[in-house]
């Protein structure tokens, strides 16, 4: 039987992570460099953990399925990263921050992993600036920052509109480093297929070389997942075509419990789907709200173009429902709105499935130039994909799936429910609740990389100096290579009529249907239906070209897309459990009569935790309660 | 829209490859240049055929995996432009595109239009980062930098790794990506310190990797969809000189 330790230590929120890191074992020099450990994936939070953990003088593994360390998908984070320096006299504090997420992610994170990402969050600002990071800086020469959405001060440090790629190449050359050092070696092109376990720790992974199809066994005294989220199940999000849920769920067949599968940000301003054939949503980052204001017309069926459309008849629907934040409202709160306005009629383009962003007035004001050193290489990229000018006509932009706060259990110690497996960044569910705030994943994942594992996993690991290396010519490890070559086997074997792709765009329509923006029990319900019979069909119609022992990029598409009907059952489970509305979970049955989320803290005030039973079973659902002691739960209002 | 296609076929490393031509029809304009080949792909599949394998993740310009030699031109016709940010209605319906890998010796090809550029990896290993160890950093805003330098070295350190620069020059040479990562150090307090052993060991492993010499043709900078400038290539030079120079080995 699980059960579920937050091992959350006593104390003062303020101390608990002082005192506790104080307080861990510790592993000698000489015994790290015994000790083996794997971290899967390259992104801010898997770089950072390997080259934090390599400088420590640990052994360390690390794998990618790019060409290329610095490829993984943090590099398309656009506008920021937070810390509490109060650079900005404006009143922040960690304090702030930690609140600020809390209620961002409308109660239901953990008070203390919060407050800890929130006091790191100053540290990880010091250590990209040291490490020759090109952060954003005012004419004195210090650190610039700008505001971002659910938050009423300006802590968002950035570098033009590619923060994200800017932070994710620091950690790569301190990657590379270690690297060059021989304390990390690099794994590129490689898909983890499997986790294998031994007693029940883990002990090591399958790989997949995707170059060759071969199947490789790689043995550590632990694992680190650092494996992004699942928002590709949607099939349009505005992840990479390459991010995947494959090693998260193979943990989760293994015995890691699977947290708020059902909490996915739905990121109010991307560019629309333009055509059929689109594979990808471009987010427009958030920070464009703090300049752009968003409108629809006040008409249905408006004819007009929008720069012929006066001030009376438009309607800035965000700023006249929440005047306190404006345009700055958090990303649920937007996308619903935008959401609402479409489906009254009011959505504006061919479809009516889009809304404004208009800079007129702050070009007005600020001038053209200044408007283009805050966001130029985001216009032009608008520019490139849609055709129009955003500096003459509105942006025009609609939701689309982008972030996962739900993902692998993880106690305080970002150990998942398998001893020795830990998982970090977005693959974990611990720090944004229900939803999260922009500007805090770069800051969690380089948190949990650079000043929370290597504290944390060296406590678990110091129990390990005396297991010495060990072989990968087990029975564990022959059992989980040939569960992983029969799985492959099957999928070739199936030798149908329809892509890969044309299942997986039908999977992330139901999705985006029945578990997108607005969820309904009766929706929840068919789109599980729909889901079985998919699978189904999948299983019987999937047609996989070429052999699996050689460059097959098909194959990988069908490894992970079969996983995505598994996920995506999970998620509609966990928003039909959640009978409230919270953050990015919005079921219909529950909001005010002015169409705002409804909790329920009574009886929902928990973490859901599931544990996996099997293929179409249902999951076992295990609940861990929230305990607030800081901060008053509260309807969350930005009004 | 309705095209003729031309694209480099090769099964793996070992074997030879050649241009194979194929029509693809009922193309809508609004489609980038990647779902033009999904679309292509799925068709082939679909017909029993092999997919055209090419490198891509992202799609929006910025992890530097794509990377098609379009029409003669590396990521296609347009300036400042990945291949998948490149959209068909910049092309002329019912005409022929060429679609190659990079092609460059230090750019092997692995199948199709996917190519090896570890030997970029190779060259960053040798010295593209600053000596720092986690933890112990100053608070940011003790080292104030000045925004005109800093500005200066986000504009270098833009740079996505993608190889259009060496897939441009006709010497195949790696000194527009090798000094971007120079100069971005170069320029920040951060990276001074270690600059000139820094510029001379990704010098002297961008020669093993088997990249060829700057003979100054600007083509890199015309191909770079960061729109990276050669002035970085003349400040490497710099620094490269001034290491030689003033060694610090003395």
């Amino acid at each position: 039987m699980i059960k579920l330790e937050s091992k959350i230590p006593q104390g003062p929120l303020a101390d608990k992570w002082n005192n506790y890191k104080s307080h861990l074992s510790l592993v000698s020099p000489a015994n790290k460099k015994k000790l083996d450990i794997i971290v899967v994936g390259t992104g801010l939070s898997g770089a950072s953990s390997a080259s934090a953990l390599g400088e420590l003088g640990y052994n360390v593994k690390v794998f990618c399925f790019q060409d290329s360390s610095r490829r993984a998908h943090s590099v398309a984070a656009q506008g920021g990263i937070n810390a509490a320096k109060n650079y900005k006299n404006d009143g922040d504090s960690v304090y702030r921050l930690f609140y600020d997420m809390i209620k961002g992610g409308d109660f239901r994170a953990r008070e203390a992993n919060v407050y800890r990402a929130a006091e790191v969050s100053n540290l990880v600002i010091d250590h990209f600036s040291a490490m020759g990071v090109p952060f954003a800086r005012d004419y004195g020469g210090g650190l610039d920052t700008r505001s971002f959405g659910g938050v009423q001060v300006s802590r968002t440090f950035y570098a033009k509109g590619q923060t994200g790629q800017q932070c994710l190449l620091g950690t790569y050359s301190s990657l590379n480093r270690q690297i060059a050092k021989g304390n990390v070696t690099l794994y590129t092109r490689r898909d983890m297929l499997d986790l294998v376990m031994v007693d029940g720790k883990a002990r090591g992974i399958i790989t997949r070389n995707l170059l060759t199809g071969e199947l490789e066994r790689h043995s550590a005294h632990a694992v680190v997942l650092a494996t992004g989220g699942y928002g590709t199940v949607f099939y349009l999000s505005t992840l990479a075509l390459g991010s995947n849920s494959s090693a998260a769920w193979a943990a989760h067949k293994k015995g890691a419990l699977f947290a708020n599968p059902s909490f996915i940000q739905i990121h109010p301003t991307s560019i629309p789907v333009l055509n059929d054939y689109q594979s990808k949503l471009t987010l427009m980052s958030e920070s464009l709200r703090n300049d752009g204001r968003v409108w629809v017309p006040k008409e249905k069926d408006e004819k007009r173009k929008p720069n012929d459309i006066p001030e009376e008849d438009r309607d800035y629907y965000l700023e006249r429902r929440y005047p306190a934040f404006g345009n700055l409202v958090p990303r649920d709160v937007a996308s619903r709105a935008a959401k609402e306005r479409c489906d009254a009629g009011y959505g504006v383009g061919d479809t009516g499935l889009s809304v404004y962003l208009d800079f007129k007035d702050a070009i007005n004001k600020q001038g053209e130039k200044v408007i283009a050193d805050k966001y130029g290489n985001l216009f032009e990229m608008y520019e490139k994909i849609t055709g129009i000018n955003p500096y003459r006509e509105p942006m025009r932009i609609y939701p689309a799936g982008h972030y996962t706060m739900g993902g692998l259990w993880v106690d305080y110690n970002l150990m998942t429910t398998i001893p020795g497996l830990y998982s970090v960044g977005e693959s974990n569910f611990s720090d944004h609740g229900a939803n999260r705030l922009g500007a805090s994943s770069l800051m969690q994942c380089s948190g949990d990389g650079y000043f929370i594992l290597p504290y944390t996993i060296g406590d678990y690991l110091s129990d390990e100096i005396r297991t010495p290396r060990f072989s990968t010519d087990t029975p564990e490890f022959e059992e989980a290579e040939k569960e992983v070559k029969e799985r492959i086997a099957r999928v070739m074997a199936v030798n149908g009529t329809q892509t890969v792709t044309s299942f997986h765009r039908r999977l992330g329509k139901i999705l985006w249907d029945s578990c997108g923006m607005v969820r309904s029990k009766e929706g929840l319900e068919k789109g599980i239906e729909m889901l079985d019979q998919l699978e189904e069909e999948f299983w019987k119609e999937v047609k996989v070209p070429g052999t699996a022992d050689e460059y097959n990029q098909e194959l990988e598409k069908a490894l992970r897309v079969a996983d995505f009907f598994e996920v995506g059952r999970l998620m509609c489970q966990d928003a039909l459990d959640r009978d409230e509305s919270c953050g990015a979970h919005f079921r219909e049955e529950f909001q005010s009569p002015q169409g705002e989320a409804q909790r329920n803290d009574a009886e929902f005030a928990h973490v859901s935790a599931y544990e996996y039973a099997g293929n179409k079973q249902k999951p076992v659902l295990h609940k861990e309660p929230l305990v607030f002691e800081n901060v008053e739960l509260k309807e969350r209002s930005y009004k | 829209m309705n095209f003729k296609l031309k694209i480099w076929r090769q099964k793996n490393a070992a074997t030879k490859g050649k241009f194979e031509d194929y029509t693809l029809n009922d193309v809508s304009p609004e489609m980038s240049f990647l779902q033009m080949l999904d679309y292509f792909n799925d068709k082939l599949i679909t017909e029993g055929g092999q997919p055209v394998h090419f490198e891509h993740d992202c799609r929006e310009g910025i992890c530097g995996s794509c990377g098609l030699y379009i029409n003669g031109r590396p990521h296609g016709p347009l300036r400042n432009t990945t291949t998948c940010e490149l959209h068909m209605r910049e092309f002329e319906d019912g005409s022929t595109i060429v679609i190659e890998p990079w092609r460059s010796r230090a750019f092997p090809i692995i199948k199709d239009l996917v190519v090896d550029r570890s030997s970029f990896e190779e060259v960053m290993l040798a010295g593209g980062f600053v000596n720092i160890n986690t933890g112990g950093a100053l608070d940011a805003n003790t080292t104030p930098i000045n925004k005109k330098i800093s500005d200066r070295a986000f504009d270098a350190a833009v740079c996505i790794g993608c190889g259009a620069c060496v897939a441009a020059c006709k010497n195949s040479s790696a000194a527009l990506f090798v000094s971007a990562k120079v100069s971005q150090f170069a320029m920040l307090p951060q990276g001074k310190t270690e600059a000139a052993e820094r510029v001379e060991k990704m010098v002297a492993k961008m020669d093993d990797m088997g990249f060829g010499f700057c003979s100054n043709t600007y083509a890199c900078e015309f191909d770079c969809p960061k729109g990276i400038s050669v002035e970085f290539i003349a400040q490497m030079n710099r620094e490269f000189f001034s290491a030689k120079v003033c060694s610090h080995k003395k």
